[in-house]
């Protein structure tokens, strides 16, 4: 079943195309992967699924309801969860309140709106810095807690913009590794990523943009052989 | 069975220190306790500009510090309920105490009918957008014939200590009580109003819009909340310092001193904390009083240098305020580690 399509979404600043007639659906359950050059489009894309930007034209269903141009609290309420490429922690909070937040969408209760953030927090491996402020914590902790606090609205279609962007290697499997542990759980999820092996390493189908621009839209194979992907963003060493 | 998540669980949900809870027990008891030792009517003076302007910042805390919107037009909901209660009680006989309620109805309506279109800017525009609301109550209740103009209300005065009237010419000590049992209900709501679903959201909106928005937060809708909140904790201050003083103008009970004020005071306590409005009108308010008192008049404008001086070295050295000297060890979150 499709949870997400798209159909012919465009958006302009000005004389700038952020996104031209772009296309696409993903499957319930599914990773699709998001790629392509700085100045793509793709954070672009992510606002206007998500309702932080509106969309001059297109179509945007979620199942089968139309979330074009509806506000971005009334789309995460329909359940879809998103995380932020330049992160947005509740920097004066604790990590587990800034859990609790997102819980607070499903449990009205505070004892179990606490004990569903904690549950979460487990899930992400960061139990025993649930005291912390989330400005003491980590990037590499910092993207766990978007993802927790994503999670805790219980999303059905979760938007993770670039989740090993500015961290550092070591700390990358971790994070894939919790990717791969989230889809498990049954969430779709669409994500943003620079590291092509990683995308085709997680992803089931991958969507390939450049200067706003579907360029490409696939499984991970047909991708990396695609000319146009190539040419765009992944390049060739072989310059002969 | 995951250990460290049970343990987790199993923890209390607020970990409350039993030598703060003692320490406050005792303060609430002795501040009951001081005017039967016989204070004279300086000092329960002193108390009851303290209990006010406590609540009048708490008030503006819960606007700027929990939800982050700085609002410098706050004295208008002051005005509010001065005048609700005055008015009604000399036209129509009204006692105060059902006219605090309808103060802070009214001052609950205007901060929605502000509220959506101010809200609707942030940072310096709403700020400046407020201040010029505040400035315009003053202008037009200075206008209002109905309500005295300039010239303001002169209420009506009982010939002895009335309770059902709120006024009491003999002792300042029932004012003192009536301000203190405000003060403490006050602070106990907005206690838990810090520690409910709101208060989460409110900061969450307060600390990042955007991520709000992206967990289902009306990011708008919740700073209306707050700003109506806010108002109508601000309107029962507005009544009972007209019960108080008795003769109110809008000089006096739309000043934008006022509005500025209960900023200073929240900032010099700890903005965003429930504790600071406290901490900031037990200093400042006993320095206006004093500098009022040996410089004379307005205290010669000596309190505000002051002020400025204090927020001055504040927003240097302590940027959270004075709650920030408290050790690190007592606060709730903090112990849980």
């Amino acid at each position: 079943m499709k949870i997400l399509t798209v159909e012919n979404l465009s958006k302009s600043f000005g004389g700038i195309h952020a996104n031209r007639d772009i296309c696409f659906d993903v499957e319930e359950g599914s990773i699709l992967g998001v790629i392509g050059p700085n100045g793509a489009g793709k954070s672009t894309l992510f606002d206007l699924i998500t309702g932080f930007t509106k969309p001059d034209t297109g179509k945007v269903k979620f199942f089968d309801k139309n979330i074009f141009g509806i506000s971005p609290d009334k789309i995460s309420n329909l359940g879809v969860g998103r995380t932020f490429q330049k992160l947005k922690p509740f920097a004066d909070q604790t990590l587990l309140e800034n859990v609790m937040i997102g819980a607070f969408v499903k449990e009205k209760d505070i004892k179990r709106a606490r004990d569903r953030a904690l549950e979460i927090i487990d899930f992400v491996d960061l139990i025993e810095k649930r005291h912390h402020f989330a400005k003491e914590l980590s990037t590499g902790q910092r993207k766990r807690l978007e993802m927790a606090r994503a999670m805790a609205i219980d999303p059905k279609l979760l938007l993770m913009d670039e989740v090993t962007g500015g961290v550092d290697q070591k700390t990358i499997p971790g994070l894939v590794e919790l990717v791969k542990k989230l889809k498990k759980t049954g969430v779709t999820i669409i994500t943003i990523e620079h590291n092509i092996n990683i995308i085709m390493e997680i992803s089931d189908n991958v969507l390939a943009l450049d200067q706003g621009k579907r360029i490409a839209f696939g499984e991970p194979k047909e991708i990396q052989n695609n000319k146009q992907v190539i040419d765009a963003y992944l390049g060739t060493f072989d310059a002969a | 069975m995951d250990n460290k998540l049970e343990i987790a669980k199993s923890e209390p949900i607020w970990n409350t220190n039993n030598r703060v809870i003692s320490i406050i027990a005792g303060l609430v008891i002795l501040l009951f306790a001081l005017p039967l030792f016989g204070m004279n009517s300086f000092y329960l003076h002193l108390f009851i500009m303290i209990f006010m302007h406590a609540v009048m910042a708490q008030s503006w805390n819960v606007i700027a510090g929990f939800s982050g919107q700085i609002s410098l037009g706050h004295g208008a909901f002051f005005g509010i309920g001065a005048y609700a209660t005055s008015f009604f009680y000399m036209e129509y006989g009204i006692t105060p105490w059902i006219s605090i309620f309808f103060g802070m109805f009214v001052s609950g309506i205007f901060a929605v009918l502000i509220g959506i279109p101010m809200l609707r800017l942030s940072g310096h525009y709403f700020a400046i957008a407020t201040l010029l609301i505040g400035i315009s109550f003053q202008v037009v209740f200075q206008r209002w014939d109905l309500v005295g103009a300039a010239s303001g209300l002169w209420v009506t005065m009982t010939p002895e200590d009335s309770w059902s009237a709120l006024q009491f010419h003999s002792s300042k000590a029932p004012y003192y009580y009536v301000f203190l049992i405000f003060f403490l209900i006050t602070f106990f709501l907005v206690w838990l109003l810090s520690r409910s679903k709101l208060g989460y959201r409110l900061r969450a909106v307060r600390d990042d819009p955007q991520a709000a928005l992206s967990l289902c937060i009306n990011v708008s809708n919740y700073k209306i909340i707050a700003y109506v909140i806010s108002a109508m904790i601000m309107a029962p201050m507005g009544s009972l310092f007209a019960q108080y003083i008795l003769i109110i103008d809008p000089d006096r009970v739309f000043n934008i001193e006022i509005s500025i004020i209960v900023l200073l005071i929240t900032v010099l306590g700890g903005i965003g904390n429930v504790w600071g409005p406290i901490i900031g009108a037990a200093i400042l308010v006993p320095i206006s009083e004093y500098s009022r008192i040996y410089l004379g008049g307005t205290g010669g404008a000596v309190d505000l240098i002051f002020y400025g001086l204090i927020l001055m070295i504040i927003c240097i050295f302590r940027p959270n305020g004075l709650i920030s000297f408290i050790p690190k060890d007592i606060l709730e979150r903090k112990k849980q580690r």
